[in-house]
């Protein structure tokens, strides 16, 4: 696929090291369709293309949203763009949250830091289609109060009869009044239908792996947990072969999996 | 009279705990409350007791004189709050301070335990009970410990 150019409409910080860019093609077309989960190549010119979950709403198209966290040479130079610069746009990649598969059922959602904003656009989907669905539950874990991402919107979806929203932060001060612990700790009080539970992971390795144990402990079996992986993506379609895990690359069969289908290398270190 | 047997049969830590031990554990019993804000017991005092949380949400803390108290970790509806009752020299190791108001059930700590050297059933079946929660905590600080959020 070719990169297309997209002009950045807005852009705003979530927290020190975050930010949320919203984009608009140049060009062709007005609409960015893509499904909850799927990602794209973002590249800042003549600085560097790097992979990005998208994170804003799947049925409002006019807007592309990203939320990036500065992590390098392309992510700091994608931090400095204003209103009006371009940006390139490749994609979008990757397989969906299991929104579809999710129908009738309860879903918890796992969102460790800024494992969020890939979860995001799957979030907006439960709600706007929420009579589908069963429970709806957030479980949302960051290092402190301060790293916590969508503070406006959390607020709303808190407030909201048929979301149950739980923030977790890893230390906090007095000042903090919510849950202080890591975020599997919110497992064990989340109500849900075992076996008719769907859940979703998103957030650093070694976090989903504790989570995956503790929902496991709860008694959600493997092929009810998805997890997104995340590897050294370039090309975006599978033929470079820098993402490959085990027999599977990241980018064209994730970065969303069961973890059914990836637990034999999931603890595999050399992967 | 109501009695506080039917709290503690239904609070997840003595969950399927015998009638002959929940006739004990009662005696050793009351309710408590801690309005938010008020400390619940600080670092270096007796532990004399330990809380079974029915609702609220209490913060255990550590205090700093560079950083102020700081928030290890928050217990809340059917959590259980402090072991140093059970460990030699009995003394608290943190701060906990009720966040909210907090309602809790207070197990006094040396009757507990008087009642445990007494019944070495119960004694097992307390001592399992809070080595699972023991585990879950470790468990917990050493994932804290390895900031999974940071860079």
């Amino acid at each position: 696929m070719v990169t297309q150019p997209f002009k950045v409409l807005r852009a705003k910080s979530e927290t020190y090291d975050t930010f949320t860019v919203e984009l608009a093609p140049i060009g062709n077309g007005t609409q960015f369709k893509f499904l909850p989960g799927q990602f794209n190549m973002l590249y800042v010119f003549g600085v560097g293309e790097v992979p990005i979950s998208i994170s804003g709403d799947p049925e409002k198209p006019a807007k592309l949203i990203h939320t990036i966290r500065t992590v390098g040479a392309a992510t700091r130079a994608m931090q400095k763009l204003k209103i009006g610069d371009a940006i390139g746009v490749r994609g979008p990649y990757g397989t969906p949250w299991p929104v579809e598969k999710s129908v009738g059922h309860d879903v918890i959602i796992i969102a460790g830091g800024i494992g969020l904003a890939p979860l995001r656009p799957s979030i907006y989907h439960l709600l706007s289609n929420r009579n589908k669905y069963g429970k709806v539950i957030l479980l949302y874990g960051t290092r402190t109060p301060d790293d916590i991402l969508y503070k406006r919107e959390l607020e709303k979806w808190r407030s909201r009869f048929d979301f149950d929203v739980y923030i977790t932060v890893d230390r906090a001060a007095v000042a903090w009044r919510g849950n202080v612990g890591v975020v599997t700790t919110l497992i064990p009080k989340a109500q849900f239908n075992i076996s008719n539970t769907i859940a979703m992971i998103c957030g650093p390795e070694i976090m989903m792996r504790y989570t995956v144990q503790e929902l496991n402990k709860r008694g959600l079996s493997y092929n009810q947990i998805y997890v997104s992986m995340e590897r050294n993506m370039r090309c975006g379609v599978g033929l470079c072969g820098h993402c490959q895990y085990g027999p599977n690359f990241i980018c064209k069969d994730g970065a969303v999996f069961s973890y059914e289908s990836i637990k034999d290398w999931f603890l595999k270190r050399e992967l | 009279m109501e009695t506080l047997d039917r709290y503690l049969i239904e609070h997840p830590f003595l969950k399927d705990m015998g009638p002959e031990h929940i006739k004990l554990i009662v005696g050793c019993s009351a309710n408590v409350k801690f309005d938010a804000g008020q400390f619940i017991f600080k670092e270096g005092e007796e532990a004399d007791k330990f809380y079974l949380i029915r609702a609220g949400k209490v913060a255990v803390e550590v205090y700093s004189p560079e950083r102020g108290a700081i928030a290890l970790q928050t217990v809340d509806d059917g959590d259980i709050l402090g072991w140093s009752w059970l460990i030699p020299p009995y003394k608290w190791h943190f701060d906990a301070r009720a966040v909210e108001l907090t309602r809790a059930i207070a197990l006094d700590g040396k009757c507990l335990r008087n009642k445990c050297e007494d019944d070495y059933v119960l004694g097992y079946e307390i001592m399992k009970r809070f080595a699972y929660i023991m585990e879950q905590r470790l468990d917990s600080a050493r994932l804290q410990l390895l900031d999974v959020y940071g860079k």
